[in-house]
């Protein structure tokens, strides 16, 4: 499918001081997609964005809003955005907020609306240095919805979220996706990026390292893992061809293999008493591990 | 690359742009809740709009009247020094320590990243901040026409008020400053190493002696006490420096202008530091 692109930035160089932050970075977000940009701390990840935003200014090549500059306004009345480092202040209530930042844009979501759709109509009315650390999260998200964004920046959107308010925001984010809002999501939970991304960029060291839809990130890893209850002893499977580590979790031992038909094939052989065998792929952790291990190393 | 990049004006929501009347509202938004959470800080409202009525009533016309004997002379000048005082305050605490915080916090980087329309933030604290120096101006006059103190007329206290609410501008502009340069929690330190030379600079206290006139000439105060002086026919508190002729040269133009240029000279330092680091 061929989607248009909202933002971008092509050949981006930025450097501060000594440092190299990003090195002939490009990015693309696309219409309707939901982009997990993932990296280590020290990545690049919020240069990249702040570069997006109109932030920061690159050195060499080019960020585009819409088409334009992101320092155009127009171009970022139809963006939402959510930092990770903010505080609001903490003597307005949170729908006061909402109504301030909802004055910017042209054409933003009645108050009440958003407040039901974060499923925030509880905070509304409570000032917002009365909050907890989750509950500063959810308020943050409301503003970033409440101007009827067409693309989304959120920055480690669900830090502080108990596992209910994670969920609402998950499910808040698919419906998002699903109605034709983009999102660029940064996050250090690899799970959230397994379950919400369409696509995933890893970032080290100021450079794509892998792109790709999240099974695409799976793949990259070929191992997997194995894990049985078996009456043979660990280090007697950790010397089998195949076979990278081994790990006893109780009763239960944890097989790390590149070839796991033959481990597995291995294992019936030699002990016929085994059982629970279980076979699962790597996981996103394990890709951007081994993808940022091997830039950062 | 598979995809296109999509234009503005390509784009179906293209029509969504700001009307006139959202923008103004997006101005009033800004502005209302600027005020609205300076008055709801009581860090910044009590010490603001309380310390200068409380400071007048016992200082300025309890004291100096049991003192002056009646002379309404002093009642004048008490007055007009007890309302500079009144309306420094607001504008260098009120820019400098939101301003710093909210550079610390994040928020004014939020404010960029978001469309918020060009100078609301700087406008809506402007206009808190002249909003306070109008209510400290209004709790003077109505402690002064009840106390029957200075003896001035309606168009004299209304002069005074108009004065000294403009007159709160250059401290705004150098609590701005310091607020894009300080950290939060050394605003009110550096805001306050202003804030107290100016005023006892200014001789709004106590005439200075010989030795430090000189040094009047660098506080803001100074110059707005005499415009206020000025205006209400009582002779410049500098007597000293009037009888030695060292300090009262010029007029209001070279008053006016000082005030002019602190203004414009920190407020174009303070926008040329936001917009390099936020």
């Amino acid at each position: 499918m061929n989607r248009a692109c909202l933002a971008e930035l092509v050949g981006v160089r930025k450097r501060f001081g000594n440092v190299v932050a990003l090195d002939g970075f490009d990015l693309e977000v696309r219409e309707g997609e939901l982009l997990a940009v993932l990296g280590p701390n020290g990545a690049g990840k919020s240069t990249a964005i702040s570069l997006m935003l109109g932030l920061r200014q690159p050195d060499a090549g080019m960020a585009r809003l819409f088409g334009v500059p992101p320092l155009q306004v127009e171009a970022r009345q139809r963006i939402g955005v959510m930092m990770q480092e903010v505080t609001l202040a903490s003597e307005l209530k949170v729908r006061e907020h909402v109504a301030l930042i909802a004055s910017y844009y042209p054409d933003p979501l009645p108050v009440e609306d958003v407040l039901r759709q974060t499923n925030t109509v509880g905070l509304a009315d409570r000032p917002y240095g009365k909050l907890s650390a989750g509950q500063k999260r959810q308020a943050q998200f409301t503003l970033a919805l409440c101007g009827r964004p067409s693309l989304l920046f959120l920055d480690e959107p669900t830090v502080g979220l108990d596992i209910q308010a994670r969920t609402i925001m998950w499910a808040t984010l698919r419906q998002l996706v699903h109605d034709g809002c983009a999102i660029v999501l940064t996050t250090h939970y690899l799970e959230e990026a397994e379950s919400l991304a369409d696509r995933v960029v890893v970032l080290a060291k100021g450079k794509t390292v892998a792109s790709g839809t999240v099974s695409e990130m799976r793949a990259i890893v070929r191992r997997k893992r194995i894990s049985c209850a078996t009456s043979l002893a660990p280090n007697v499977i950790a010397a089998w061809p195949g076979v990278q580590s081994v790990n006893r979790d109780r009763e239960r031992l944890e097989i790390t293999a590149s070839d796991a038909d033959a481990v597995v094939k291995r294992l019936v052989t030699s002990d016929c008493e085994f059982s629970g065998l279980e076979v699962r792929s790597a996981g996103l952790a394990e890709a951007f591990t081994e993808l940022t291990q091997e830039v950062t190393a | 690359m598979s995809a296109t990049t999509l234009p503005i004006s390509n784009t179906a929501t293209a029509s969504r742009a700001m009307s006139t009347a959202r923008t103004r509202n997006a101005y009033i938004t800004e502005i209302k809740y600027e005020c609205l959470r300076a008055l709801r800080a009581p860090a910044f409202s009590i010490p603001f709009l309380l310390l200068p009525i409380v400071l007048y009533v016992l200082f300025g016309v309890l004291l100096a009247g049991n003192m002056s004997h009646g002379d309404s002379t002093v009642a004048k000048i008490m007055f007009v020094n007890w309302a500079v005082f009144g309306v420094m305050g607001p504008g260098m605490f009120g820019f400098g320590i939101f301003v710093a915080n909210e550079r610390e916090q994040g928020l004014l980087t939020l404010k960029r990243a978001l469309p918020m329309p060009k100078g609301a933030s700087l406008l809506a604290k402007l206009v808190m901040v002249t909003l306070f120096a109008a209510i400290v101006m209004l709790t003077l006059i109505v402690a002064a026409l009840a106390m029957g103190h200075p003896g001035l007329s309606i168009g004299q206290y209304v002069g005074i008020a108009l004065l000294d609410i403009a007159g709160s501008l250059p401290f705004g502009a150098i609590g701005l400053f310091i607020g894009t340069r300080a950290s939060a929690k050394s605003a009110p330190a550096f805001a306050n190493l202003a804030y107290l030379p100016f005023m006892h600079l200014a001789g709004l206290f106590y005439p200075l002696p010989k030795s430090v006139q000189p040094l009047e000439f660098i506080s803001p105060a100074f110059y707005l006490d005499k415009l206020g002086l000025r205006l209400v026919g009582a002779p410049s508190l500098d007597l000293l420096a009037k009888i030695q002729g060292a300090s009262n040269a010029g007029g209001p133009v070279l008053y006016v202008s000082v005030l002019a240029l602190v203004t414009l000279m920190f407020t174009a330092l303070a926008i040329r530091r936001l917009a390099r680091v936020g």
